[in-house]
């Protein structure tokens, strides 16, 4: 097996010796847990372990509500209140389920754009970083299907019209969305099958997790400053890292711990603060609300939808060339997934040699104005489509596409790197002077 | 390109702020309700009050569907004694498909639905228009102020004023400040598109006067007063278990911040070697 030199499982006793030699899982968690991890590793790399404990508390909390609700259009929202009014302790498993879908995307936000800073995403992690794109689409789909749940008006409405994007594909588009629907419209067939995909996503999610996991593993981590850890000898590699027991896994427990303080203070003190309160009102066919307005973490990538209209030179462009086949409205949804494949295809669109986004000073700015346009793509996705908005929208799609596209594969090329630290050791000491008494109060790892 | 981007930025943010005056205006005020904040709870007067103000004036038409009878007797509720909350129950006559005909109700029974038409249910009214209230739909004042579908409510019951001159006078509905999805007539729409009035015209005739109901314990029946106190009701309707929920998290975040202080100095001693600092 490659992977970084380290110490593996021996057996010692009779009784591990005779597990070792029919099934070798001590030596598995022990591998596992003992992983060299550069001991470099900053507070970005810990939302890892935040989502990894986001999908138990969801998974979790999700097994007790679906014991107590109704997936029919005539009772599902009844049910729900059944769960926040008469359950024991109903009120705070829904707000902890529904807020921490939340708390599931800010994690996968801050998770990606760590690695989109630190190029983790480049050779030899390309695998990590493309199964981490497909756990993002299966959160995508999970997070939209669990909101139909309620069957509020929200919901109902989100649902016609997030289904409905399916129906602006040429041709097949109608067949698709009644395909994905099980009838013309949103309705009971499509609560029953969105409430089981619901609970079987989250499943494929956590497989997903385990080859990820598994992937990086084999590369290793990576770190700050993107230098490889030394793999010529056990020793050499010592100097680099860190085993993960006990010094990330108590690391992590602590960022974990700060931040579910918070978690808790925001389902506590204001559970219904992220959702939208059209979702309290039953869902009602014919009575659409003014304004439907997807959950926060969508908003980015609904905004990019909604950015190319049909007065946008180049959807005019594209629809004029496809014979009008590819119109606004399918433009639009090609952009929006288009603009996560872009993401996906970063580590062969950035040609930079050099990992590490502190050691590129140019694409450092970039990054924080890619940074920056994914927040404002996030707020002009809530705002209204007249005015000024339209023209936002636009200009914020289009950095978004300009970055990956253009920007990434150019600066590797005009950019010229800082010098990188020889080794992890090095940049690790340069923080922590190996002298005893030298600045004691230095700062932590950044 | 960077010149250009903090142009288009400098042009949008201009543009927005003409946008927003453009947009129908509502006055929800900000009340003062005894449950905002972490530390906040309900008032139980308030809430008994509030009961009685639902059951002479709105229930003949509203109904609160999703509200147990016998959670008027619960703890951090309007906490009704069981014999004043069975009693209470009585009152109602509610329909039995067990025996397709009415009968009395019981502490375990639900209020009955909607009875009047179009009139909506009220057990979730304070959460569903809990609204964005703030500026640009940011929900920065339900952040700071504590404003929610109560102040909604209250403002609603305190928000009826006499129709403005640009109305015609056989206008369907009631005029209301703080109603926004309402009908609102063209001859108030200046020649920029903009509302010439705040609010816009509610179905529903004005419910509370002032000195619409008598209370035992002599609390003041003024208007302001009587549409906080069916709010604040309406808020527990909506949000039974408030009280509950914010003492799991209080106890919730102080265990964690005790957790968080512990990992701290476990995790800071169990690196201190390797960052030289032994």
């Amino acid at each position: 097996m490659s992977g970084i030199p380290h110490d593996h499982y021996e057996p010692k006793t009779g009784i591990e010796k005779w597990l070792h030699t029919r099934l070798p899982i001590v030596g598995l968690v022990y591998d596992t847990l003992m992983l060299p991890t550069p001991k470099n590793l900053n507070w970005m790399w810990i939302w890892g372990i935040v989502l990894a404990f986001t999908l138990v508390l969801q998974i979790a909390t999700g097994i007790v509500l679906v014991m107590h609700y109704t997936p029919h259009v005539d009772l599902a929202f009844a049910s729900v209140e059944h769960i926040m009014r008469d359950v024991n302790g109903g009120h705070m498993i829904r707000y902890f389920h529904a807020n921490g879908a939340s708390l599931f995307f800010v994690a996968v936000y801050l998770h990606m754009f760590r690695g989109l800073y630190y190029g983790s995403y480049k050779a030899p992690r390309e695998v990590t970083w493309i199964i981490g794109m497909l756990m993002y689409l299966v959160m995508m789909g999970t997070a939209f299907m669990g909101y139909v749940l309620p069957w509020g008006q929200m919901s109902f409405h989100g649902t016609a019209v997030i289904t409905g994007l399916f129906g602006a594909i040429p041709f097949i588009g109608d067949a698709i969305q009644t395909w994905l629907l099980g009838a013309s419209a949103v309705g009971q067939p499509a609560l029953n099958r969105f409430f089981s995909l619901h609970y079987l996503l989250p499943f494929v999610l956590l497989g997903l997790t385990i080859v990820h996991v598994w992937a990086f593993h084999t590369t290793g981590n990576n770190n700050p400053t993107g230098v490889e850890v030394r793999r010529t000898s056990k020793e050499d590699a010592a100097k680099d890292t860190l085993p993960f027991w006990p010094y990330f896994v108590i690391k992590d427990l602590f960022a974990l711990a700060v931040v579910l303080a918070v978690f808790m203070a925001i389902v506590g003190f204001m559970p219904n603060y992220l959702g939208h309160p059209d979702n309290y009102v039953p869902a009602n066919p014919l009575a659409t609300p003014s304004h439907i307005v997807p959950e926060w973490y969508f908003l980015p990538f609904y905004a990019i939808l909604r950015a190319f209209t049909a007065d946008v030179w180049i959807v005019q462009l594209v629809n004029f060339v496809s014979f009008g086949i590819i119109d606004a409205k399918f433009f639009g949804v090609l952009a929006m997934f288009g603009a996560i494949a872009v993401m996906a295809l970063a580590p062969w669109l950035d040609t930079s040699s050099v990992r590490s986004g502190r050691y590129r000073p140019m694409f450092k700015w970039w990054f924080a104005l890619l940074a920056f346009d994914f927040i404002v793509l996030m707020w002009v996705g809530a705002m209204p489509t007249d005015g000024i908005y339209p023209y936002i929208s636009l200009i914020a799609a289009t950095y978004w596409f300009g970055y990956f596209l253009v920007l990434l594969p150019l600066l590797g090329v005009i950019e010229k790197p800082l010098p990188q630290p020889a080794t992890i050791e090095d940049d690790f000491n340069a923080h922590y002077a190996p002298k005893a008494g030298a600045d004691a109060s230095a700062k932590s790892a950044e | 390109m960077f010149r250009k981007l903090t142009l288009t930025a400098a042009t949008a943010l201009a543009l927005t702020t003409g946008q927003a005056i453009a947009e129908s205006e509502t006055h929800i005020e900000d009340f003062d309700f005894s449950f905002e904040g972490p530390f906040g709870s309900y008032d139980q007067m308030q809430l008994q009050r509030g009961l009685q103000i639902y059951t002479e004036n709105c229930s003949s038409c509203h109904g609160l569907e999703y509200v147990a009878f016998r959670t008027l007797h619960d703890e951090g509720g309007p906490a009704l004694p069981e014999d004043q909350m069975r009693a209470y129950a009585e009152f109602y006559e509610i329909y039995d498909p067990a025996i397709d005909d009415y009968r009395l109700a019981t502490p375990a029974d639900k209020f009955p639905a909607v009875t009047a038409a179009g009139a909506p249910d009220l057990s979730l009214m304070a959460k569903s228009r809990a609204g964005f209230h703030g500026p640009l739909g940011s929900g920065l004042n339900q952040l700071f102020k504590g404003m929610g579908g109560a102040e909604y409510i209250a403002s609603i019951l305190t928000g009826y004023e006499e129709t403005p001159e640009c109305a015609p006078e056989d206008f369907d509905g009631y005029y209301n400040v703080a109603f926004a999805a309402g009908g609102f007539p063209e001859e108030c729409i200046d020649d920029h598109g903009h509302h010439m009035v705040p609010g816009s015209w509610i179905g529903m005739p004005q419910p509370l006067w002032g000195d619409d109901v008598e209370f035992a314990d002599g609390h003041s029946t003024d208007i302001h007063h009587e549409a906080q106190d069916i709010a604040a009701f309406l808020m527990w309707t909506a949000e039974p278990k408030m009280m509950d929920r914010k003492h799991a998290g209080l106890a919730g975040v102080i265990l964690l911040i005790m957790l968080s202080v512990l990992l701290y100095l476990t995790n800071k001693r169990l690196w201190a070697p390797h960052k030289h600092k032994d």
